[in-house]
């Protein structure tokens, strides 16, 4: 097989991997309040990805590194042009992995609700901004001829980008909301049932007129079998979760990630990042991507590591697969500040 | 101030503070491993206290690494896009091993030692710990070799049709000279630092338990801790030594102008002299109104070489080599200054080695005053501990400041038995597309935010290490669903 074509589509099952687990972590961290009520019950959602979440996020620093690796070019004027709405997730990120480990440290109400705000804050921006700029590199932005993003922050905030934000907004809400049914039980689970009955819905339509209107506008005509997917995987997570199968809602919707990534890689095919400028300025999958000698090199190492790394996630997702309640979490002991010396 | 100075601004500062964390991560995962290994072997208690003291400090440390180094992975592309261009295909791939070998083994493990200790039997729950702590050992080696890469760039050739380097030898990559020197140099220093966190605070309690009440069982806890710091500073500190050496040697061949700059070594000399202070103007690129004090004749050329009356050339015969070979003057017909920044690396250098005294002297006063079974009683023992406490985080922040600052005016240093091709300049690997409030935004935003943050980092370990041992009863292992969880956020 072609190798940059290889590597093209190994990008995406990167993103796509990421999006899924990720995506249900800052769904877990949007819905912390509405979910949790009072401490205990913010403390069995953020419990349920206590574990998890930092192997979660490697997807994200994975699918970077091997954007470098396989195709500098891309990795070069993405991350240097897309360059406040990236800030804006880095800032996110930073304060996520802190909130998340430092909240229970202090045994403090004011410390634990400041934290809690974060951990919130921190799982909004980048579940809107993802899609921000993955409907970006669709729609196409202006580039010269020596691959160097010539727009400004403001060129970004197209209604299709947005719409494109409010996607993944919504599908990380379902996401998050159908986990924490799966994963917890109690008053935690009923909320984030009812959450996830009232996303369902609200999900089909978003992420439908996204997917319809990315079809219509930049897309191919394979690509509606991707759109199909999408849709009916959609309409499943909805049925399922009505029916309180939400095994089966979980993975419809994490189908229905799948096939959104399948149709924005499908729509940006044979580019990577389309010129608005000019289409000869466009970065192509064979003109950003690195040699073949290293990208060999990258696809020995990705199809030894690959399957390790799902063997031994899967088994710690299978370690702390028990559902969690209000009753399984310990009172904090974690410490006080000492009173000061008069 | 223009993008590129901006620019420069920010990768020091975080790099440097993700620096601060990385060393006592790395150290500190393998101390708290062997601490485990001691109570699931041994079955004594005292072990089991101590793995859970540490471990919490790790796991403080550890939040405030992850958060900074995902910057790290981005910054390449946000703020050095034409250097990510010209290298990508080279140094992309230790990168992207990095995350795939070393940060998922990392992540993964960690969380299964956090969670796990009820969940796990002892064994399976003791080898996450050690699974953990190799990921960060696999995680140093992969960017030192893509960081040795920038020193000393091997393995790849340049094309003259995309103005890129490409590689051609991923095996020569990953065996660089330069890295296999750097590597077990890096791995020591941050075994020195973890091996003085360990002592120093032991130090610290053992004096503070026998004051208030003499003969307490805590004290025989400490008294082990700290002879574990001691031992390990002490092997970690000849390692350093060693490792440093090697990597000066090659140092000398790969990069002389860096060392002649380390030096204040103006011209080519015989038997070059090492100078432990100097005086005069060395920020003025002055380099003759130099004075060195306190002198050690012939040390350099040792250094150097191996070989006391061994020739180490000066700046001026390199800067002229340099001149001759990599073009005298830039596009716009300036001059070409091939030195780096004399006052940077001249006392960065020293402060490096100068700065691991403290350690030294703490471990060789620890292993004698607890000798036979007695515990530190002096107070002014525990002023020394936590005077000594920062000094190796310092030195190894030095040491990165030293390497990377005598690189310039290059972001990838020519190798001088390579292609000459294969070399960029700091300032040509600056992004085009960003502009100067976008950077000085980044910069401005990124040092508050860290700053805010290293207050809580700071506070919480301060607080946790004060709290001293826990008292608390290894957890029972269990699969009953029901049974609370035994660690919570
Ligand atoms: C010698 C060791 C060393 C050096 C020079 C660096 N790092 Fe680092 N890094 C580590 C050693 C380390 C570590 C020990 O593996 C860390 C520190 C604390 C931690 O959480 O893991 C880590 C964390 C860490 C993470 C978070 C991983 C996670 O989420 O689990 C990223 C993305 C990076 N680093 C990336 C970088 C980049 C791109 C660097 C180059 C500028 C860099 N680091 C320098
Ligand atoms: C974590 C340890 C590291 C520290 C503390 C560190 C520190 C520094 C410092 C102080 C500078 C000089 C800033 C300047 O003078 O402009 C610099 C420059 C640079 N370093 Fe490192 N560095 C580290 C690791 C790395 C690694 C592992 C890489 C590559 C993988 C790297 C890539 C660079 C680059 C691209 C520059 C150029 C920017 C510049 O010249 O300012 N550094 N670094
Ligand atoms: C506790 C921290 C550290 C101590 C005590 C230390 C000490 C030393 C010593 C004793 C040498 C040998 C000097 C010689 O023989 O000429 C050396 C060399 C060196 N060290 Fe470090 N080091 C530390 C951390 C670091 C770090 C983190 C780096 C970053 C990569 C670094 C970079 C270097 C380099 C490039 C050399 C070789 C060049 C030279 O000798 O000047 N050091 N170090």
């Amino acid at each position: 097989m072609d190798l940059p074509l290889l590597w093209f589509i190994l990008i995406a099952v990167l993103w796509t991997g990421y999006l899924v687990l990720e995506g249900f972590d800052f769904g877990v961290g949007m819905l912390l309040e509405k979910v949790g009520k009072g401490d205990k019950g913010r403390r069995v959602a953020l419990n349920s990805i206590g574990p998890v979440w930092d192997g979660n996020e490697v997807w994200l620093l994975t699918a970077g590194g091997a954007m470098f690796a396989a195709f500098p070019e891309w990795y070069a004027t993405l991350f240097s042009g897309f360059y406040i709405p990236l800030l804006l997730i880095l800032l996110a990120l930073i304060v996520r992995a802190v909130a998340i480990e430092y909240r229970g440290k202090i045994n403090d109400d004011g410390w634990r609700r400041r934290w809690d705000w974060m951990i919130m804050g921190s799982a909004w921006v980048p579940s809107i901004l993802w899609g921000v700029a993955f409907a970006n590199i669709v729609r196409g932005v202006p580039i010269d001829e020596n691959g160097t993003y010539t727009g400004g922050f403001f060129n970004l905030l197209t209604p299709y980008a947005l719409l494109g934000g409010a996607t993944t907004l919504v599908l990380f809400l379902s996401h998050g909301a159908i986990f924490l049914s799966l994963k917890t039980s109690g008053d935690v689970h009923d909320r984030a049932v009812s959450v996830a009955r009232t996303m369902a819905p609200i999900a089909v339509v978003v992420a439908g007129a996204f997917a319809i209107w990315t079809q219509l506008a930049y897309s191919v005509a394979w690509t509606w079998a991707a759109v199909a997917i999408a849709a009916l995987a959609l309409l499943a997570t909805w049925f399922f979760g009505g029916k309180g199968s939400y095994g089966k809602a979980f993975a419809a919707n994490a189908i229905a990630i799948a096939a959104a990534v399948v149709l924005i890689f499908g729509s940006l095919y044979p580019d990577v990042m389309p010129s608005t400028t000019d289409p000869a300025y466009s970065l192509t999958v064979e003109n950003a991507s690195s040699t073949d000698y290293t990208l060999t090199v990258m696809s020995w190492v990705a199809v030894v590591l690959v399957p390790i790394i799902l063997i031994y996630q899967s088994w710690s997702y299978w370690v702390f697969r028990r559902r969690l309640s209000t009753d399984h979490i310990p009172e904090h002991n974690s410490l006080t500040f000492l009173p000061k010396k008069k | 101030m223009d993008v590129l100075e901006l620019a420069r601004w920010q990768f020091g500062i975080t790099t440097v503070y993700h620096f601060i964390l990385v060393p006592l991560t790395i150290g500190l995962s393998t101390l708290v491993a062997i601490m485990q290994t001691a109570w699931v072997r041994t079955g004594k208690e005292k072990y089991y206290r101590m793995t859970k003291f540490y471990g919490k400090l790790l796991l403080i440390n550890f939040a405030l690494g992850i958060a900074t180094g995902i910057v790290q992975e981005f910054q390449f592309g946000m703020n050095w896009a034409e250097y990510s261009r010209f290298v990508g295909d080279v140094f992309g791939a230790p990168l992207a091993m990095e995350a795939l070998v070393a940060f998922f083994l990392e992540s993964t493990f960690l969380g299964l030692w956090i969670f796990g200790w009820d969940r796990l039997p002892r064994k399976v729950h003791l080898a996450t710990i050690w699974a953990f702590a190799i990921g960060t050992i696999l995680s140093a080696y992969f960017i030192l070799a893509a960081n040795s890469w920038m020193q000393h760039p091997v393995g790849a050739e340049f094309n003259p049709e995309t103005g890129r380097a490409e590689m051609t030898d991923i095996f020569a990559v990953l065996t660089n000279s330069t890295t296999l020197a750097a590597f077990p140099h890096v791995i020591a220093t941050a075994f020195l630092v973890a091996g003085t966190f360990v002592g120093g605070i032991a130090v610290y309690w053992m004096v503070r338990k026998s004051r208030e009440a003499k003969g307490h069982e805590d004290i025989g806890v400490y008294r082990t801790a700290a002879r574990f710091g001691a031992v390990t500073m002490l092997i970690a500190g000849a390692a350093v030594i060693v490792s440093g050496d090697v990597q000066a040697k090659l140092m000398f061949e790969q990069q002389p102008i860096k060392m002649a700059a380390a030096e204040g070594l103006c011209h080519t000399e015989q038997s070059a002299e090492f100078s432990l202070l100097a005086i005069g103007n060395l920020a003025g690129d002055d380099c003759e109104s130099v004075k060195h004090i306190i002198v050690m004749p012939g040390l350099l050329s040792y250094l150097a070489e191996g070989d006391f009356n061994a020739e180490v050339r000066g700046l001026d015969e390199l800067q002229e080599y340099y001149a001759d070979r990599y073009g005298a003057v830039d596009e716009n017909g300036e001059e070409i200054v091939y030195e780096p920044n004399l006052l940077v690396t001249y006392w960065s250098f020293r402060l490096m080695i100068g700065l691991a005294v403290f350690s030294a002297a703490l471990s060789l006063l620890i292993l004698w005053f607890t000798r036979k079974g007695r515990a530190v009683e002096q107070p002014w023992m525990s002023k020394l501990a936590l005077i000594s406490l920062p000094m190796p985080f310092l030195a190894a922040s030095f040491g990165w400041i030293f390497t990377e600052m005598g690189r310039q005016p290059f972001v990838v240093a020519p190798n001088p038995t390579g292609s000459d091709e294969i070399m960029l300049m700091t300032m040509f690997g600056v992004s085009e597309a960003t502009s100067v409030f976008e950077v000085a935004l980044s910069l401005t935003v990124l040092t508050l935010v860290y700053a805010i943050l290293g207050v809580f980092w700071f506070r919480l370990m301060h607080r946790y290490a004060v709290e001293g041992l826990p008292n608390v009863e290894p957890e029972e292992v269990s699969t009953d669903p029901d049974r609370p969880m035994s660690f919570a956020y």
